[in-house]
């Protein structure tokens, strides 16, 4: 089996006395795409909030290829190799599409402090091999601002590439797309993950898209973990389907 | 110490108090409105004034009807601020419901101007003694002192007030919705609430009380012309330190800000103007949203520029920039020493408007306090040229880094807020360093300023200056143009665009910003610089509110969402402004109309004015 890139241990979180995450530990591999699932409430967001560095936890662990990256800023993870797209998508909508990603580049390059200089004689051809791989390679030099919910789901995750993760953490990535091009973005992300080695875990609520794309899924409930196991382990599982899938799996297998 | 006796200080306290009450009339109709709305309405303190005049108008009509009389009369004022505050919002700010939260504001900003001329036509330019209340001109003892009953009353105002506003939203379903539509005004929109009856009655409420404590001010101080601005920075400093959206924290705040002011006269006289924006420093400083503010109101303030891609400049206004730059420089040819110095005037207020754009346009920082900067490089060259007597050239050096030496302090204060929060704050600092200028005799000449700043050799001509002013014109906007391309350019417009994804993508969002922030304060340095020169002296003037304002029209007439904005924006404010204060007498009034013209006609300023016409010229069967 290949490196695990994301180990969590015993992660915990109290939001005034209710325990919305009760110690959970989870792994994710190299190539390996994991979906966090589970009723509202179960603590999906709040784990995913911790391990993306948005919340700190109240006890446990978050470690990054063996390092302690517990409760470490956005920022510091990105240097370490996080990429993350958000439930609700922002793109830097004043640039085109390709200065976004190319602004990306420039971060990663540790050039952000330069004030002389055409941000976008940097890295054009690193930009334009990115927006190939996500689609987007036409739209290139149109403006953020007036690209529609799923080309933006896009280039939010060409920005994350752009990072060169080793990790990519995904909040409910097809939210808001229609359902035929849901399956698809997130068919494009798993394939770029499996093809460069980079753990992604997301959550998900479209159970069409998890079980297409997940390779291990966890099941959360009440801020513990329920189930995990492989699509069609956790499809079987009666705790699950009591507790949760019922309707959805019905709808989602068919 | 005879001045520490407890009859004094108890004296003040009550002092205090009262001007606590009268301050919360006025920031407690602010605070509904900026609630409701999200206007931040610098026309309230208009409103005081207006509700001043009216109510001195009233009562010496009535004079003879006795208590009743004037009564009748401050309620009389009060309806009429708010029927005036309901057809603001019906002409002017309606249009402006869909537009970003800045222009509402420019549009305020000409209505300052057209009620101060029309009441300086009304009511001319000496101060107005008002009458004083019947059954209520008398005075109490208290321990030793004599403490007059009017001031009891008002005391008595605030607490009552607070009560009847109170009443007012818990109890009736007018105040269930301003409750409502402060916390979200989408969804009460959406509820199906009429938002023009419930925004209009808002401004009526909030105006009537604006007008209220400007009637019931009568008794207490002369009504005079320079009300309206001052009592609108202290209704907001009163507000954001208790917190936008809570009217209890107006309230206490209010006490603290009244309390503050009368024991600073007895205390500390020497900084007095200071105080105040001291404790809203260390407020904000220490709670961010206030004393009783949530996080997330006041987030707004948005200034539109989201969505407009930066582009270089076409060939055509390369052009037109080369041809402008050539015809100043041959002015010495055919141009008088008016024209050239009114230029070179025009050049450096682009400087300072373009300075502010990097900061609101770009960092997404709306500031109400840029004019600190300006002023601090102006006063930094003087010293530095009449104390130190250094060259000119390096006073003209010293001048960005005093600036931005003051822009890194100011910055590492202000960037940890955003929106309404950062735009006072601002305002605190650089009314901080005003006051600094103003009661710092030794240092600033206070109000005398600092003279005889004139340019030596070759540059005390007007000519010569001018080319000076031209070249370092020049140098500075095509800096600052490229700095807004460079990576840290694109940095600090994505950390404006999308702050969560950029943290999330490596850019340090406040670095960027406090960096922007030292930036945008250097180059209004140099500006300041220039300008002490251009100017031969220094006032406390050029750190003024007053200054600061001026940028803001200058940066949003000329259009946010270009780099040649604020360029444009400078010399139609700045040429327009000197132009008709020569000529005119009701020059304000009708620079205010020209400022509502434009908001009204071009909400995305000049810039976007023409955008749209080229647009238009360019594809006239584009169909809709």
């Amino acid at each position: 089996m290949s490196a695990k890139v994301l180990e969590v241990e015993g992660l915990v979180k109290r939001f005034r006395g209710v325990n919305a995450v009760r110690g959970i530990d989870l792994s994710v591999h190299a190539g390996e795409a994991v979906a966090l699932i589970g009723p509202n409430g179960a603590g999906k967001t709040t784990c995913f909030n911790m391990i993306g560095g948005q919340l700190k936890p109240d006890a446990g662990r978050v470690r990054l290829e063996g390092q302690d990256v517990t409760a470490m800023t956005p920022r510091l993870l990105w240097r370490r190799g996080v990429g993350r797209t958000f439930q609700i998508t922002t793109a830097f909508a004043s640039m085109t599409v390709r200065e976004n990603v190319q602004l990306a580049l420039n971060a990663k390059a540790g050039r952000l402090n330069r004030v002389f200089g055409r941000m976008t004689v940097a890295f054009g051809k690193e930009a334009d091999a990115i927006l190939a791989r996500v689609g987007m390679s036409a739209d290139a030099e149109r403006p953020c601002a007036i690209l529609a919910y799923g080309d933006l789901k896009r280039i939010e995750l060409a920005i994350a590439l752009a990072g060169a993760p080793k990790l990519l953490l995904m909040d409910e990535p097809t939210a808001g797309m229609a359902p035929g091009e849901r399956v698809q973005l997130m068919a494009l992300a798993a394939s770029l993950a499996k093809r460069d080695g980079i753990a992604v875990l997301f959550t998900e609520h479209d159970m069409d898209v998890v079980f297409a794309h997940a390779d291990r899924i966890i099941v959360l409930d009440r801020g513990s973990i329920l189930a995990e196991g492989p699509p069609d382990k956790i499809k079987a599982d009666s705790a699950v389907r009591a507790v949760y899938l019922g309707a959805g799996l019905a709808s989602g297998v068919g | 110490m005879t001045v520490l006796s407890p009859d004094i200080l108890l004296i003040q306290a009550l002092n205090g108090l009262a001007s606590a009450s009268s301050l919360f009339l006025v920031a407690s109709g602010l605070s509904i409105i900026f609630g409701v709305t999200r206007v931040v309405n610098f026309a309230h303190g208009s409103f005081y004034m207006l509700g001043a005049y009216l109510g001195w108008s009233l009562t010496h009509r009535v004079m003879t009807l006795g208590a009743p009389g004037f009564w009748g009369s401050v309620l009389a004022a009060a309806l009429i601020v708010g029927a005036v505050g309901v057809l603001v919002e019906m002409l002017i700010l309606r249009r402006l419901r869909r537009a970003p939260e800045l222009y509402p504001l420019l549009a305020t900003f000409g209505v300052v101007l057209i009620v101060q001329d029309v009441a300086l036509a009304i009511w001319g330019p000496e101060d107005l003694l008002g009458p004083r209340a019947p059954g209520l001109t008398g005075f109490v003892s208290i321990l030793a002192s004599r403490f007059p009953v009017y001031e009891l009353f008002l005391i008595a105002v605030g607490p009552l007030l607070l009560g009847g506003l109170w009443l007012l939203f818990r109890r009736t379903r007018f105040g269930l919705l301003v409750r409502a539509a402060t916390q979200d005004r989408e969804m009460v929109a959406a509820l199906g609430v009429d938002e023009r009856r419930l925004f209009s009655s808002v401004f009526f409420l909030g105006s009537a009380l604006a007008g209220l404590g400007g009637a019931l001010q009568l008794p207490r101080e002369a009504v005079n012309l320079n009300m309206d601005v001052s009592v609108v920075v202290e209704a907001f400093v009163v507000v954001v330190v208790g917190g936008l959206g809570s009217l209890v924290g107006a309230y206490v705040s209010a006490v603290l800000i009244g309390v503050i002011q009368a024991f600073g006269i007895l205390f500390l006289p020497k900084i007095t103007l200071v105080l105040v924006f001291l404790v809203m420093g260390i407020v904000l400083a220490v709670r961010p949203y206030g004393l009783f503010g949530r996080f997330g109101e006041g987030e707004g303030l948005r200034s539109s520029v989201q969505e407009t891609v930066l582009r270089p400049l076409s060939a055509t206004s390369r052009a037109v920039f080369t041809l402008a730059v050539l015809l100043i420089a041959a002015m010495p040819f055919f141009a008088g020493d008016y024209a050239m110095g009114l230029i070179a005037e025009l050049l450096i207020l682009a400087v300072f408007a373009a300075s502010l754009h990097f900061l609101m346009g770009l960092g997404g920082m709306a500031s109400f306090g840029h004019a600190a900067f300006f002023g601090i490089g102006a006063y930094g060259a003087a010293l530095a040229f009449k104390g130190l007597q250094w060259p000119m050239a390096a006073s003209l050096v010293a001048a960005p880094f005093a600036a931005a030496f003051a822009g890194l302090v100011a910055g590492w204060l202000c960037v940890r807020l955003s929106g309404v929060y950062l735009a006072m704050l601002s305002l605190a600092v650089a009314q901080i360093a005003w006051a600094a200028s103003f009661q710092w005799v030794a240092l600033t000449g206070g109000d005398n300023g600092l003279l005889g700043v004139w340019p030596p050799t070759v540059f005390a001509s007007r000519s010569g200056f001018l080319l000076l002013t031209l070249a370092l014109t020049v140098a500075a906007l095509a800096a600052l143009r490229i700095a807004a391309f460079s990576p840290f350019g694109y940095a600090l417009r994505a950390a404006r665009d999308a702050p969560r994804r950029a943290e999330a993508s490596g850019i340090d969002v406040r670095a960027m910003q406090w960096a922007g922030f030292v930036i945008a304060a250097a180059f209004a340095g140099i500006a300041g610089g220039l300008y002490a020169f251009a100017k031969g002296s220094v006032f406390p003037t050029y750190l003024a509110i007053g200054k600061s304002v001026d940028g803001l029209i200058m940066v949003l007439l000329g259009g946010i969402g270009s780099l040649t904005g604020p360029i444009i924006g400078a010399f139609a404010f700045g040429g327009l402004e000197a132009e008709l204060m020569a000529s005119v007498a009701f020059w304000r009034a009708i620079l205010g109309l020209v400022i509502l013209a434009l908001v009204l006609v071009a909400p995305s300023g000049i810039m976007g004015l023409i955008g749209t016409r080229i647009v238009k010229a360019a594809k006239p069967a584009a169909p809709a």
